[in-house]
């Protein structure tokens, strides 16, 4: 039995073709499902549907043997107990800086507002500059506008959202994508099943 | 002051309870049996250290991972243990004769100061065997079977064998020229074997197209013995070290298939668990349900060149109380225990005396004390009958 932890909403719509191609076809819809484990048309394969953040996690501990996680949630998540063999290519988006739209450039010490509290320490400690982050849950762009804080560092898809509250992109961290990735002794141990899924999901990404 | 959670035990610090301490003495004291069977020597390293000799030859991790604290004797930094290996390798390195192979194994409660990513235990208790003297491929043999062995007397099963050789990722990247820092990155991303980051980094490094080519190659190196095929071709035209190892790697493998034919083995060359230390054969255990490695060694020959007493060296370790958690063994329940009543009589002191020194356990009543024979868990009672004492069972 393989076990695959996808989260809900973007990454799983658009995972839902790769994984079609692979005979992989969920038996209930999680929208209308409460179930957190799906079964699909293959019997060997069953989906779990968790938090995002929550998907490098369950695959460490080999509570899933695969998993398909935002290359965001995997910097963040920072550990090197996991592979991620392949690019899907899916929910594409970029990780960004962003400011007030006429903000200075950062002199000295800079409050910087995110969910990316590794991430951003490690990329202006990169840079050389002295950050304090501030961890919020959600609704980043408002910190700036209350004073809470001079940059904010998120994810950015069309930029309408920082637009619409006097905020601009700023400097590219990095351009993200949604990994396949496994668990160390899984792929050891259940190499063949693993493989061959892999193999699959390289064929299906290189004919698209 | 006493606070009112005084009970509660730092993180990853655990108490073991009666039963389950009963059967980690008992594994403890069975794994000793066979390592003593196979000529490997207990020996007991210090709780503490001066931390420089702690840490020698070995990465940053470690160094990391260890409580320190100061010696108000030396004013030196001492260490507690967080891996047994290097004083053990001191131990061999300077006190064992240098004329004969070594065989040493040890078990003992280490410190880390960051816990398990997994299990969030911060104390395991190290267990292992070390072989010093011997640079042949029959220490490697060796020293896997007694691993094996080890796991066998846990009550481990299902057991799936991981190899591998650091030696091919070492000789490879100083063949390719990279430098050191470039190493460690790519050493990162082969350990996740990230191949989406490894066009990116290696396109920033100013490597042969060749030697690219043969790193992303390597990264795709695990799986069955068809992997051996693909690695004589990739592989092919890097110096004799790197021929060595491939064909050290295969003959152990074969040696192993032959004596357990149904163990799975899997091969990966891009794992370099314990880069830092290892400079050949490395090897893991893993079993289903388990998210890492049960248990692992590998060849580590460089460990005593700080001491200046550099022997080559193999060895594995475990922790005993993972092997416990993970063992099907059930718990043995068949003992019987005697319960005595309390009265002041020479007869009745004989025969417990008697009882206990056949190795059966009796406990005697305590006057006035609360509870039964039953309810203290004793499956037997002693009773007088015609001034002799006998034992007769409770229902």
């Amino acid at each position: 039995m393989l076990t695959i932890a996808v989260s809900k909403g973007r990454i799983y719509e658009d995972a839902l073709p790769l994984l079609e191609e692979a005979g992989i076809t969920p038996i209930d819809d999680p929208k209308k499902s409460r179930k957190l484990i799906l079964k699909t048309t293959r019997d060997d394969v069953e989906l779990v549907i968790i938090r995002a953040t929550d998907v490098p996690t369950f695959v460490e501990y080999g509570a899933a043997d695969m998993g398909i996680a935002g290359k965001d949630v995997l910097l963040e998540h920072g550990s090197d107990n996991l592979y991620e063999p392949l690019d899907l290519g899916i929910a594409g988006c970029r990780l960004m800086t962003a400011a007030p739209v006429d903000a200075p450039e950062i002199s000295g010490r800079v409050r910087v507002a995110t969910k990316y509290v590794k991430t951003a320490q490690r990329y202006f400690a990169d840079r050389g500059i002295q950050a304090d982050i501030i961890k919020l849950y959600g609704s980043m762009e408002l910190a700036p506008l209350v004073g809470l804080a001079d940059y904010i560092v998120d994810l950015v898809d069309t930029g309408n959202t920082l637009k619409a509250n006097g905020l601009e992109p700023r400097d590219l961290i990095i351009n993200i994508t949604s990994r396949l990735v496994i668990n160390k002794a899984a792929m050891k141990m259940k190499h063949q099943a693993i493989q061959a899924l892999l193999d699959q999901f390289e064929t299906t990404l290189a004919n698209r | 002051m006493q606070t009112q959670d005084s009970w509660l035990l730092p993180e990853g610090i655990e108490e073991v309870l009666p039963g389950d301490a009963a059967q980690l003495e008992q594994l403890r004291r069975n794994l000793l049996d066979v390592f003593s069977a196979w000529g490997y020597q207990l020996v007991f390293p210090p709780l503490m250290d001066f931390l420089d000799s702690l840490l020698i030859g070995t990465g940053h991790d470690l160094d990391l991972n260890t409580f320190k604290l100061t010696d108000q004797v030396s004013g030196r930094t001492l260490g507690i243990r967080a891996d047994m290996t290097p004083q053990v390798a001191r131990i061999a390195g300077h006190h064992m004769s240098h004329s004969v192979p070594t065989r040493l194994c040890y078990v003992g409660t280490v410190l880390h100061t960051l816990g398990d990513e997994l299990d969030k235990d911060r104390s395991p208790v190290q267990i292992g065997a070390e072989l010093y003297g011997y640079d042949g491929l029959e220490g490697d043999f060796e020293i896997i079977q007694l691993m094996l062995e080890m796991l066998a007397m846990s009550g481990i099963e299902q057991i799936h064998l991981d190899l591998g050789h650091v030696g091919i990722y070492r000789a490879l990247a100083r063949q390719a020229g990279v430098t050191e820092r470039q190493e460690a990155e790519l050493f990162d991303v082969l350990q996740r074997k990230a191949i989406p980051e490894m066009d990116d980094l290696l396109n920033a490094f100013s490597l042969h197209e060749k030697d690219k080519q043969t790193f992303k190659a390597l990264a795709t190196l695990h799986g069955g013995l068809e992997v051996f095929e693909r690695a004589e071709t990739v592989l092919k035209g890097y110096d004799d070290s790197v021929q060595q190892a491939l064909a050290d790697l295969k003959a152990i493998a074969e040696k192993l298939s032959k004596i357990y034919p149904a163990l799975p083995i899997n091969f990966d060359l891009a794992e370099l668990r314990g880069y830092y230390y290892h400079t050949g054969i490395v090897f893991a255990a893993l079993v289903p349900g388990l998210g890492k490695e049960i248990a692992r060694g590998g060849r580590y020959d460089n460990i005593g060149e700080a001491f200046a007493t550099a022997r080559s060296a193999t060895g594995f370790s475990a922790d005993l109380k993972r092997l416990a958690r993970q063992s099907v063994n059930s718990r043995d329940m068949s003992d019987t225990i005697v319960f005595a009543p309390y009265c002041d009589d020479e007869a009745l002191r004989i025969k417990i005396r008697g009882l206990r020194a056949e190795g059966v356990t009796v406990i005697q009543q305590l006057p006035g004390q609360k509870g039964d024979a039953k309810s203290m868990g004793c499956t037997a009672l002693l009773a007088q009958e015609n001034q002799n004492w006998i034992v007769k069972a409770l229902d």
